[in-house]
């Protein structure tokens, strides 16, 4: 199997990083042409109008959405679950939008309010062992479509989010080594 | 879940650097200016009463902004805000802090507060970023709490020879330290002034063990993509865009550039027929060099 992730901006090593811990190799994406052999895509953490906008500008966009109309698995953590969000709200900022969920962005507040957090209540393996996550001006699901499953979550709200191929988290697990997710998203692609 | 979380920790404050990566963080004065940033793919804006050329020009004592204008910067976009304070001027820090800015830079830009020490950064909530010129600097300024390090280059000359000698000076100290013996690694620690596990650290990941941008001259896409390829992990641009013929454009170019580094086809595209860039000044004929500001 072979990864790859979108290279454009943000948090790139440690994606990379966590797909290494796991044995699997990754590519990094800055074209579409990057798309090609891959099994799954992983849009990292960093800033979604800047990952938005250079996406559009090389056809990333429309490549993206293509191969995963064709079976390619995405994953997007933070800044990726808004460009999969198809409802960003107050926003028309560029995005994939092909994820039935609605974000509010920066909704917890600035990076005074960033936290790290252990999340109990989640369905990947070893239950009983609390998710690592660091939320870092992490945005908010705030409806999901009845296609869409809730593999964790905190408080009341979804904070890992699955739909058919699609997976996203508000959270970065990949900041604080924590590689449940990760397997969690292979596992959806096998 | 109020139980559970914890706000502040130096994970999050070098967390939000780490998304700051293969990015440009830009400069800008108004509302307005934020808006063209935010617009061209900038990652964050550094709200800032002039930008550094005009500083440079003006002379006198540059503080920390009105903090209304920074407030409305905070309120025009929505990528993070950082803003500056003077070396050693905790309350300016404090103030930033206040405001809810997401990131300060304490900074060799404005004229420094305190004549020895550096802001004790660790004892706020907000992350630092701090420039340095060496190895020892950089971890002083870690030591210190900050969790973001940038080259100091000589802002507002729109001049990248600085940045480029810090750059290589950093990765020569991180070269050298990869092969030094541990006698030599307390010596150096010695030298830096920091304790041998900063520096045993930092040997054993073979770079900072934070996320390290230029800054301090950047003024074309080429000069982002030199930098990115002497391997920082992103740029500031000071001046540079906006002292350019063609601020939008300009900063569209920059963003592209630092992306696409590696592929000279798209910097060359993105260079194309941007109008002047920012004049620039000889390093020679500064009165005053910023960057002997806060060792």
């Amino acid at each position: 199997m072979k990864i790859g992730v979108l290279a454009l901006q943000g948090d790139v090593r440690e994606h990379v990083q966590m797909l290494q811990a796991l044995q699997v190799g990754s590519v990094l994406v800055t074209l579409p042409e990057h798309l090609g052999g891959i099994d799954g895509l992983i849009i990292p953490g960093g800033e979604s109008t800047t990952i938005g906008l250079l996406m559009a500008r090389y056809g990333l966009d429309k490549a993206v959405i293509s191969r995963h109309k064709q079976g390619m698995g995405i994953f997007g953590t933070c800044a990726g679950a808004i460009l999969l969000a198809k409802d960003i709200l107050g926003s028309s900022q560029p995005r994939l939008g092909i994820m039935d969920i609605s974000v509010a962005r920066n909704d917890y507040g600035r990076q005074a309010d960033s936290f790290e957090a252990a999340i109990k209540d989640h369905r990947l393996e070893l239950p009983g062992k609390p998710l690592k996550a660091a939320f870092i001006r992490a945005p908010v699901i705030k409806k999901i479509s009845d296609g869409c499953k809730v593999v964790a979550k905190l408080g009341n709200s979804p904070v890992l989010v699955r739909q058919h191929r699609l997976l996203t988290s508000t959270f970065h697990p990949e900041l604080v080594g924590e590689t449940r997710v990760h397997k969690y998203f292979l596992g959806m692609l096998r | 879940m109020k139980s559970e979380i914890a706000k502040g920790t130096y994970q999050l404050k070098k967390g939000l650097a780490e998304m700051l990566k293969g990015g440009v963080i830009m400069d800008v004065v108004t509302a307005a200016h934020a808006k063209i940033a935010e617009k061209s793919g900038a990652v964050a804006v550094m709200a800032l009463e002039r930008v550094p050329a005009d500083i440079r020009a003006a002379g006198g004592v540059a503080r920390m902004s009105d903090p209304k204008k920074i407030k409305e910067i905070m309120a025009a976009v929505t990528i993070p805000v950082m803003a500056k304070c003077r070396i050693g001027h905790f309350a300016e820090a404090q103030i930033l802090e206040a405001l809810g800015v997401d990131y300060i830079d304490e900074s060799e830009v404005l004229t420094p507060a305190d004549p020895k020490h550096h802001i004790d950064k660790g004892k706020f909530k907000i992350p630092f970023v701090c420039g340095a010129r060496d190895l020892g600097e950089a971890l002083r300024r870690i030591q210190e709490g900050a969790a973001m390090i940038r080259t100091k280059g000589e802002a507002g000359t729109g001049n990248i020879i600085e940045a480029v000698r810090h750059i290589r000076k950093i990765n020569e100290d991180i070269t050298q330290l990869k092969s030094s013996s541990e006698g030599q690694l307390k010596e150096k620690a010695a030298q830096c002034r920091v304790p041998l596990d900063v520096l045993q650290e930092t040997k054993l990941l073979g770079r900072l063990p934070v996320v390290n941008f230029a800054a301090g001259g950047v003024a074309t896409p080429a000069d982002a993509s030199l930098v990115m390829q002497l391997g920082v992990d992103g740029v500031f641009v000071g001046s540079g865009i906006f002292k350019s013929a063609n601020p939008l454009k300009m900063a569209k170019a920059i963003v592209e550039a630092t992306t696409h580094f590696r592929d000279a086809k798209i910097v060359a595209k993105s260079s194309e027929g941007l109008g002047e860039p920012m004049k620039g000044l000889e390093i020679s004929t500064l009165d005053v060099k910023m960057q002997e500001r806060g060792l």
